[in-house]
């Protein structure tokens, strides 16, 4: 939205293609009509953020080609393809500015297909934007900071978590506070909530391992161990995430090249500062290359936009410009703390573990394949597995997937590859296909 | 074996609709998703393929997929980013069993 804005401020024609039938992107979604709460309520303290860009959208919105609930399922060369109310069509771009945003990172544990069972930022989304609890009394286990603002938020709206499991150890988040500090605020802010939940007496269980989710009765229940002891919390639903990871498919289809990055332990697309893929044509903003927020998302949009001015031979300003790279900066900075307050780690699964959720492949299945057919790369699992081969196109089971062939094969995290992104990126509405005419 | 999932927190006057969930007649109001509807109703979207196990969905943001529902006419729409329509009629079962 930010790089919509500073293209139209410039002169250019712009379209902007959101798969959400309002603008807002997932932090500041907007929810329905008859949903509508006063943002502070919604928003919290990112309130006046939220409105602000709520009001710039709407001050360009008529002077660009927007088009709502519209999927970009695949690309060929300088065109996009897409499917949305106006049915499935083409779009040909010159330069393309993908802000394809972040979903959960999740560690499967098993019992995680259960109904009630959601990702945090699912049982965000349903507050957000459903103006619903996943649970009156939900078990948010995972680790990051939004394990706790999702906590956090529902306490606010009513709910009484029943515990927040956390996978990651204190003394991690007290050895990342020097980096930490790059952002006082959002610290602050990670403070503030902490506190807050220990205020209501939600209960922290830090450096526990999940064994499993189990349906008794109408109780969800967490079974986790901690200093060898084991736990069982119940609840009337399950949020579970480990931090976030880029939607990069896009990227991917565009012919972007990409790097391993140790700290996230996943594959990115490799930009410079201003956001320039490899791809001459094809810029990325947001936490699409790499997860730093929603602020720096807004910083990074501009900066995107700045970059293609640029390539077309406009002037840009220089102060606004070094601004925008010094608060990318400081976020880079964050984020590299935050990785090390609450790593990634994929514990030793148990085998019944259904890792691939779409196509019910468990944990064990995949260790048997990997050492019957020697497998070290990630697309070949796939194809001989069908982990990742679902509908969600490893969205969810990919990184799980990768940490296990790793410790498999001892192939470094960094060689085993990633699935790739196939197109369409996702399953299209068959009722938008036009039917040809009979000859 | 399933109980309604999600607690509207904004009770309010929000029109209601009636939508048919395998041939009954279930209440939600303008605003709700198809999976907000069917979790409020009985807590459950969906029959796995390749499994007898029911699912909810997972991500409520249209990434996981895991929240497909066939409608009577045969048509298909992922629930959490489907607005509720009056007179939808949602058939989950029978499950395609594989």
């Amino acid at each position: 939205m930010r790089a919509a804005e500073t293209l139209l401020r410039a002169g250019l024609s712009a379209a902007l293609i959101d798969e959400a039938p309002l603008a807002g992107g997932q932090i500041y979604r907007q929810p329905p009509e008859s949903l509508r709460r006063p943002a502070r309520q919604l928003y919290g303290s990112e309130a006046r953020k939220a409105l602000a860009l709520h009001e710039s959208f709407s001050r360009l919105r008529t002077s660009i080609d927007y088009r709502p609930e519209t999927l970009v399922w695949g690309a060929r060369e300088k065109r996009l393809l897409l499917s949305g109310p106006a049915g499935n069509t083409e779009l040909a771009f010159d330069k393309v500015i993908l802000a394809t945003g972040a979903m959960d990172r999740i560690v499967p544990v098993p019992g995680w297909t259960l109904p009630g069972v959601y990702s945090l930022g699912g049982a965000q989304v349903v507050l957000k934007g459903q103006a619903c609890l996943i649970g009156k009394r939900p078990v948010f286990i995972g680790t990051g900071p939004l394990l706790y603002l999702v906590a956090y938020q529902y306490c606010k709206a009513g709910a009484e978590p029943a515990a927040i499991v956390d996978t990651s150890d204190f003394t991690a988040q007290i050895g990342a506070l020097p980096r930490l500090l790059s952002q006082p605020a959002t610290l602050l802010r990670g403070i503030w909530y902490n506190a807050a939940l220990v205020a209501r007496r939600v209960p922290v269980f830090r450096s526990a391992k999940p064994q499993k989710i189990e349906i008794r009765g109408r109780q969800l229940v967490v079974t986790f161990k901690r200093n060898g002891k084991s736990f069982e919390i119940g609840g009337d639903a399950v949020g579970m995430g480990w931090g976030l990871k880029p939607e990069t498919q896009l990227a991917e289809i565009l012919g972007c090249a990409f790097s391993f990055h140790a700290g996230s332990r996943w594959h990115l697309p490799r930009c410079d500062a201003m956001g320039r893929s490899s791809t001459e044509h094809v810029y990325i903003a947001g936490d699409a290359s790499g997860i730093r927020g929603a602020d720096a998302a807004e910083a990074a949009g501009e900066l995107a936009a700045f970059a293609v001015l640029e390539d077309l031979g406009h002037t840009v300003p220089q102060t606004r410009r070094q601004r925008l790279l010094a608060h990318l900066a400081r976020a880079e900075r964050f984020r590299s703390g935050l990785e090390r307050a609450f790593p990634y780690q994929v514990p030793e699964l148990a085998g019944d573990t259904v890792l691939c959720r779409c196509e019910n492949v468990t944990v064990e299945e995949v260790r048997a394949a990997i050492s019957s057919w020697q497998i070290s790369e990630l697309n070949q699992l796939k194809a001989l597995t069908r982990c990742g081969m679902g509908r969600c196109q490893g969205r969810l089971c990919g990184s799980a997937a990768m940490e296990v062939l790793a410790a498999e094969t001892g192939v470094e995290i960094s060689d085993v590859g990633s699935i790739r992104g196939q197109i369409p990126l996702k399953p299209l509405i068959g009722a938008r296909f036009q039917r040809k005419a009979a000859p | 074996m399933y109980s309604p999932r999600f607690h509207s927190i904004s009770e309010n006057d929000r029109q209601k609709l009636t939508l048919l969930v395998d041939g009954v007649s279930v209440e939600a109001r303008e605003g709700d998703t198809l999976l907000t509807a069917l979790m409020r109703h009985d807590g459950w979207v969906r029959t796995h393929e390749f499994d007898a196990g029911s699912r909810a969905g997972f991500c409520a943001m249209g990434a996981c997929q895991d929240c497909w529902v066939t409608l009577a006419d045969g048509q298909r729409l992922r629930a959490c980013t489907t607005p509720v329509r009056s007179g939808m009629a949602i058939v989950r079962k029978p499950a395609i069993n594989v």
